[in-house]
């Protein structure tokens, strides 16, 4: 046993180190060469594999809202004990996101422009104002974590004072830019492909974000139970199973009436490859995990629950990708594929995002430091559970 | 406000000579991309084509859109409507997110992909010249009056009149006067325009409204989300609170029995 977990360690740390390597490659290519040589993106084809990224890493850091809200908001306590990962996969997943937006712009050394430059008009505006202010909701929210390692009451004090308010600017921030990241598109109705085109395409951003954030904290709890032996009551996982049940529920009776409403029920069924694409999607972000979440006992089987989230999350990429890319090929003409470059830079932040999450986890407290409890009958939230973002 | 000026592409009159894409070229400094022009497409040295349908000719170009989109989606304003009627771009602003080139109905806007600092690139109605009251590279170039620059009401009228005049001659359509609510440059010609490789999908209303639509709930999102999220945390913890006091109760009667 001990000898498999050593063998896994050294091969996650040898494939971790390859990936970075090459994506510090790729990443000095990109400055040197420029975006046309490293990319295939073109003029027809602007945005590709990293603008999709940048969505999908917004909506998985959705928990970071969501349960900070469960939590302070509607003052369900059972959840304190996940905002802390919550925060921190947000946190992580934000600087992600803006990291990969400098690298993917054309002139990264004028990014700070729209501090300066506004136009009110445009959603890419709003979007840079919304990261911005969350990203620093977000700082707050960590700051804690970190003062309290180094026993700085002052501050920890200051921002306890300010906690409510400051976890109710992170849910309305939150709320607009994810939804705006589907406005980008409503601008291009003629571009878009009519499956995945809707004038409530920022309503649909919204609450698909919601049921992937929620997974993604099903998915990190369950992989840090293992490697860590720290993890999450099974009790509170089921809570979040519940909650991914029913956003997922709400999301797909939501589509279809949104697509026959506006008369695109014979899309459904055209033989295309954006058909296909668009069932893919429905079937494994929709029809499995509601149908596991369905089968009494799934909802309290922690295994189950990963699976479900597995598939939430992968469905929600799925449909993220196939706004940002597949819906646009018909239009412009030019298939896209990402290249060499593309990818690994990719890969590379992703792989120092998950580095960065288990150093975190390691170093500071941020889940509790408890072994699973199987009985959710006897536990009920113990004084030590609350005010977990801003201390105690 | 000063005339809004405009171009009026006629394809009937056009011969394929290639002056317009000569002199546009010369006007903006743009080096030579494809020896043949007929074959040569837009891109960040083309800013004007003429393309060939059997016997017709087609030049492309920005259309200079009254309400453009580019403007309304550039997040630093790079892009302006001027005065004038040409929509200019102004690469210091510009942050390089490309947004302009994936909104464009008429997918106009070009990049200097090669460029390590690259900017968009489109027609500018040669904004300079108009400002000194000159009119148009491409215009002024054309031997047959294919494409005619002036003030845009007396193009439109001109436009129409020729229609009216030759029903049999012109597809009774401007291309370029309802698409994308209207621009700064027109097209008529003689059969419909999608067999002349223009987009015939563009939207025939003005663009920015799209977006607007889900701007415009931008503030009551925030109050009424502001207002909702907090009333929620004063009753839940309120409720809480009730709860606490009922169970403190109860226990205490407990403890009176005991």
């Amino acid at each position: 046993m001990r000898k498999n977990n050593l063998f896994k360690h050294t091969f996650w740390k040898s494939a971790s180190i390859v990936i970075v390597l090459f994506g510090v490659y790729s990443l000095i290519s990109r400055f040197v060469y420029g975006l046309g040589r490293t990319t295939n993106l073109s003029d027809m084809v602007p945005w590709g594999l990293w603008i999709g990224f940048d969505f999908i890493g917004v909506g998985l850091a959705a928990a970071g809202f969501t349960i900070a809200a469960a939590a302070h908001i509607f003052n369900e306590h059972k959840y304190h004990s996940i905002v802390r990962p919550a925060i921190l996969t947000a946190y992580i997943g934000y600087i992600i996101v803006i990291a990969l937006l400098i690298i993917d712009l054309g002139k990264p050394e004028n990014f700070w422009h729209p501090l300066v430059m506004w136009n009110i008009h445009s959603v890419m505006f709003e979007i840079t104002w919304c990261v911005i202010c969350y990203s620093t909701v977000l700082t707050l929210e960590f700051a804690p974590v970190i003062l309290e390692k180094f026993k700085l009451k002052a501050p920890l004090k200051l921002l306890r004072k300010i906690s409510i308010p400051v976890v109710v600017c992170g849910v309305l921030f939150s709320t607009l830019h994810q939804s705006s990241f589907g406005s980008l598109y409503l601008i291009a109705p003629a571009k878009v492909y009519p499956l995945w085109y809707s004038s409530y395409l920022p309503v649909h951003f919204f609450i698909s974000c919601i049921a992937a954030g929620l997974s993604m904290i099903i998915f990190e709890a369950y992989l840090c139970a293992r490697a860590l032996n720290q993890g999450l009551q099974v009790w509170v996982l089921s809570g979040l199973g519940k909650l991914i049940l029913a956003v997922l529920s709400i999301e797909l009776v939501f589509k279809f009436s949104d697509l026959i409403i506006s008369g695109k029920f014979s899309y459904l069924f055209m033989n295309l490859e954006e058909t296909y694409l668009f069932w893919l999607e429905i079937f494994v972000g929709f029809i499995v995990p509601i149908t596991i979440l369905l089968i009494p006992g799934y909802l309290n089987n922690r295994k189950w629950l990963y699976f479900a989230s597995i598939f939430t999350i992968s469905g929600f990429v799925l449909n993220r990708l196939n706004v940002s890319i597949s819906s646009l090929v018909r239009t412009s003409g030019l298939s896209y594929a990402p290249t060499f470059y593309e990818i690994s830079i990719t890969l590379m932040l992703v792989v120092l995002g998950m580095i960065a999450f288990r150093l975190v986890t390691e170093n500071f407290a941020v889940f509790e430091k408890r072994i699973e409890i199987e009985n959710p009958v006897q536990v009920t939230p113990g004084p030590e559970q609350k005010e977990l973002i801003f201390g105690k | 406000m000063k005339q809004q000026m405009g171009l009026l592409f006629d394809v009937t009159l056009c011969v394929g000579c290639g002056s317009c894409y000569e002199a546009c070229k010369k006007q903006n400094d743009l080096q030579v991309t494809n020896r043949d022009f007929l074959k040569d497409h837009l891109s960040n040295n083309t800013y004007t084509s003429v393309e060939q349908y059997g016997d017709n000719y087609a030049r492309k170009m920005c259309m200079h859109c009254s309400e453009p989109t580019c403007v309304s989606v550039c997040p630093v304003g790079a892009f302006k409507k001027t005065e004038l009627g040409p929509v200019v771009y102004d690469a210091d602003k510009c942050i390089g997110c490309r947004y302009c080139m994936q909104a464009c109905p008429y997918s106009i806007p070009r990049y200097e992909w090669g460029s390590t600092s690259p900017s968009v690139r489109k027609c500018n109605q040669c904004y300079e010249r108009l400002k000194e009251g000159k009119i148009n590279a491409c215009a002024e170039a054309c031997p047959t009056g294919a494409t005619e620059a002036g003030e845009l009401k007396k193009l439109i009228a001109e436009a129409q009149r020729r229609l009216k005049n030759n029903p049999k001659k012109y597809y009774q359509e401007i291309y370029g006067l309802k698409e994308a609510g209207g621009g700064n440059v027109l097209v008529i010609a003689p059969v419909p325009f999608d067999q002349l490789g223009y987009n015939s999908n563009v939207p025939k209303q003005s663009m920015p409204g799209f977006t607007l639509q889900a701007m415009e709930k931008i503030p009551s999102v925030v109050s009424v989300g502001g207002i909702f999220l907090t009333g929620m945390y004063w009753l839940t913890k309120r409720k809480n609170e009730i709860a606490r006091e009922d169970r403190i109760k109860i226990r205490g009667e407990k403890y009176e029995k005991e």
